[in-house]
């Protein structure tokens, strides 16, 4: 620290060097496990651990053929393709009823709100197991387990309390008269709702579909109980292989799984950045 | 501002009514925002759990399979043998399901009733089967009380009858480890204890790896509250990054460094710190290691963004007044950071109780959790009605933990990102 307060005495500034001291090595618990995947997806031989070559840096070590052999594997192919189509259809269902759903929550006339809210938060509640037992029978009963119908019905369920959140923070503090001016002055809802609500609650509703997005991605449980062969989806494929056959292939995908949220955080971030700079606009 | 009744108060009897029409006519189109995401929670989601939830109780197999026995055994005492046309019809139900190919079913059913059933229905219902149906009537009963000793157990008979119950809580006493008995009414089940126990080191783990997420989490959010907003929102970004990450990269991210042959033991023996590679993945300590660093974030977020907006005057204050460090922090800012830590704490202890994937991953047979076992009567035993008593039973408790977070903490004040 640059400058610490007269008051502060040897103890306080052993007390601090050991905080920071501790806080880095939590830090380094935090994000290291994650960070040995990446050499280890480009190691030459099936292991999971590094090799004398691999330490000693000699080229010969490290090879691509994981890489290779994930986007040559049909298995791993049609798992990146069913985790997006899910994935994408899960997300647009979800971001709809959430958005309109929010939009009714945030109303002051909203009856039952205590009971409704916790309904339709649930799905973020209950365990992953619970959920993926009901649905199993009762998908089955209709028909939808083992069909992408029935997995994206279920992967909805599971992003809209995201939407709704999201979406009702966003809406949090907006000033009602804004609404009122917009109708007073002669537009129609529609138009009142397309340029006055949806500017203010787009950042609100796009991070909520990350949020319902990544949430059928890495999703597993409900997968493995619901799902056929055909409907496997990229964490189920890495859920088989880790028990059944652990092969280096898992660590490639686990890279660029890794990559992928990289890149979403930085959308998460800029998002909220935006959505802060919307929210300084002067209130009351 | 005046209250709305005070205002109503003021109008006439016909804007009055006027106004309750327009109040209505709002409520209705807040609903109407609200009503298809309902509608469609309620159908993918509640109900289909409902109906999962209610197979504990509702069973009506055996009772669809031997109706007429069941009848006649309501008739019985209890005591002795039952009387011979319960026998009788029994054993033409016997006879006719063996003829439908479905005496397997009445075998797994009657083996959960009563341990070492399955075999016994089985060999029985194939000698029943030699019989032709004149044979039947007459030497039915002798044959099936000569084939097996435990057709003439009392014990066994009541345990048929208690089965054919269409509604019933016996999962609910299996879910407990408890039984009734005849003499000594409900006792805690003698043969087998699993599910308690299983209960007790849910929450054991659940609790070992919320206090180490606190343990950890705390001072790693006092650190990033300490510093300077920009300096902490880099920081943060090793916070978030293994939040964003699939839980199942970091799961795989586990056994590659816990494995025999893994990463760190490699770095242990390579070292000459051990000799023998240590056994980690497949114990309870790998599912507790995995599992805290995966929920570390939900511990570090609210605590975080609570101690962001304490203002650091109080405790110069307290210093600058004399007070010495370590109890200044314990009596002025700990207090002041309780709402974080309760959110932390609920929210990785609800997480944790309920979790599956990491455990049957990493857990080996110790690191196993209520979930694994409930998904293991899906999935291998096929105890369906076994499987949702113990998931009624995790539900409940999940509810119980979720309204103490919503008294402590405020479930409106969950916050994302």
């Amino acid at each position: 620290m640059a400058s610490t307060p007269a008051y502060y005495g040897f103890w306080h500034h052993l007390g601090r060097l050991l905080l920071r001291l501790g806080a880095w090595l939590v830090l380094l618990f935090l994000i290291l496990p994650i960070l040995v995947i990446v050499p280890l997806s480009f190691n030459v031989e099936p292991f999971f651990s590094f090799t004398e070559g691999m330490l000693t840096l000699q080229p010969e070590a490290y090879s691509l053929r994981w890489y290779e052999q994930v986007f040559s594997d049909p298995r791993w192919r049609l798992a990146i393709r069913n985790s997006f189509i899910i994935g994408l259809f899960a997300t647009a269902l979800a971001t709809v009823l959430g958005t309109c759903a929010a939009l009714g929550l945030a109303r002051a006339d909203m009856p039952m709100r205590r009971l409704i809210t916790a309904l339709l938060l649930s799905p973020m509640i209950v365990p992953l197991i619970i959920t993926a037992a009901g649905m199993f029978f009762f998908y089955s009963s209709l028909g939808l387990a083992g069909t992408h119908l029935g997995v994206i019905l279920a992967h909805a369920a599971l992003g809209t309390p995201f939407v709704v959140i999201t979406v009702t923070a966003a809406l949090t503090g907006f000033d009602y008269s804004l609404a009122r001016a917009a109708l007073g002055l002669g537009a129609t809802p529609w138009r009142m709702f397309f340029d006055i609500i949806v500017p203010l609650i787009r950042p609100g509703v796009i991070s909520g579909a990350l949020f319902a997005f990544i949430t059928s991605f890495d999703e597993v449980v409900v997968i493995l109980f619901l799902a056929g062969p055909q409907q496997r989806t990229i964490p189920r494929q890495m859920f088989s292989g880790l028990r059944e056959q652990i092969n280096p292939s898992i660590l490639a995908i686990a890279t660029l799984l890794i990559l992928f949220s990289i890149a979403l955080l930085v959308t998460i971030e800029l998002l909220r950045r935006r959505a802060a700079r919307l929210r300084l606009a002067p209130a009351d | 501002m005046p209250s709305r009744s005070a205002l109503l108060h003021a109008l006439t009897a016909g804007e009055a009514r006027q106004a309750a029409v327009v109040r209505r006519r709002k409520r209705l189109l807040a609903l109407a925002f609200v009503l298809p995401l309902l509608l469609f929670i309620l159908l993918s989601f509640v109900v289909p759990i409902g109906s999962m939830l209610w197979r504990s109780l509702y069973h009506p197999a055996v009772a669809e399979m031997i109706p007429h026995t069941l009848v006649e055994l309501r008739q019985w005492d209890g005591q002795g043998l039952p009387g011979e046309p319960a026998l009788q019809r029994f054993v033409e139900e016997l006879y006719a399901l063996n003829r439908e190919r479905q005496s397997g079913r009445l075998a797994e059913e009657f083996n959960r009733a009563y341990a070492g059933m399955s075999s016994v229905v089985k060999s029985t219902a194939r000698r029943l089967g030699r019989l032709d149906e004149p044979a039947l009537a007459t030497e039915g009963v002798a044959t099936l009380l000569d084939s097996h000793a435990n057709w003439r157990k009392p014990e066994l008979w009541r345990a048929i009858e208690r089965a054919g119950r269409v509604y019933t809580y016996d999962y609910y006493l299996t879910a407990l480890d408890l039984e009734v008995d005849a003499e000594q009414g409900l006792r805690v089940r003698q043969d087998t204890q699993i599910y308690l126990q299983l209960y007790a080191k849910t929450l054991k783990l659940a609790l070992v790896i919320t206090l180490l997420c606190a343990l950890l989490g705390y001072p790693l959010a006092y650190y990033l509250a300490s510093l300077p907003e920009h300096r902490a929102n880099l920081l943060l970004v090793l916070v978030l990054l293994p939040f964003w990450t699939s839980l199942l990269v970091r799961t795989t991210a586990w056994i590659a460094l816990l494995q025999t042959n893994g990463v760190i033991n490699t770095l242990l023996t390579g070292s000459g710190l051990l000799d023998q590679p240590l056994e980690m993945l497949y114990t309870s300590f790998a599912t507790v290691v995995a599992m805290t660093h995966i929920l570390l974030p939900f511990m570090i977020l609210p605590l975080y963004s609570v101690m962001r907006g304490i203002d650091p005057s109080y405790l110069r204050a307290a210093l600058s007044l004399g007070a010495r460090p370590l109890p200044a922090f314990a009596r002025i800012y700990f207090p002041m950071t309780l709402p974080g830590l309760s959110a932390g704490t609920l929210l990785v202890f609800i997480i944790s109780v309920g979790y599956y994937i990491t455990p049957a991953l990493v857990g080996g047979t110790d690191g196993q959790m209520i979930s694994n076992i409930i998904a293991f009567h899906m999935q291998r035993s096929n105890n369906w009605e076994l499987a949702a008593a113990l998931g009624s039973l995790l539900l409940a408790l999940i509810l119980l933990l979720y309204w103490l977070y919503d008294r402590l903490v405020g479930a409106g004040n969950i916050r994302l990102g």
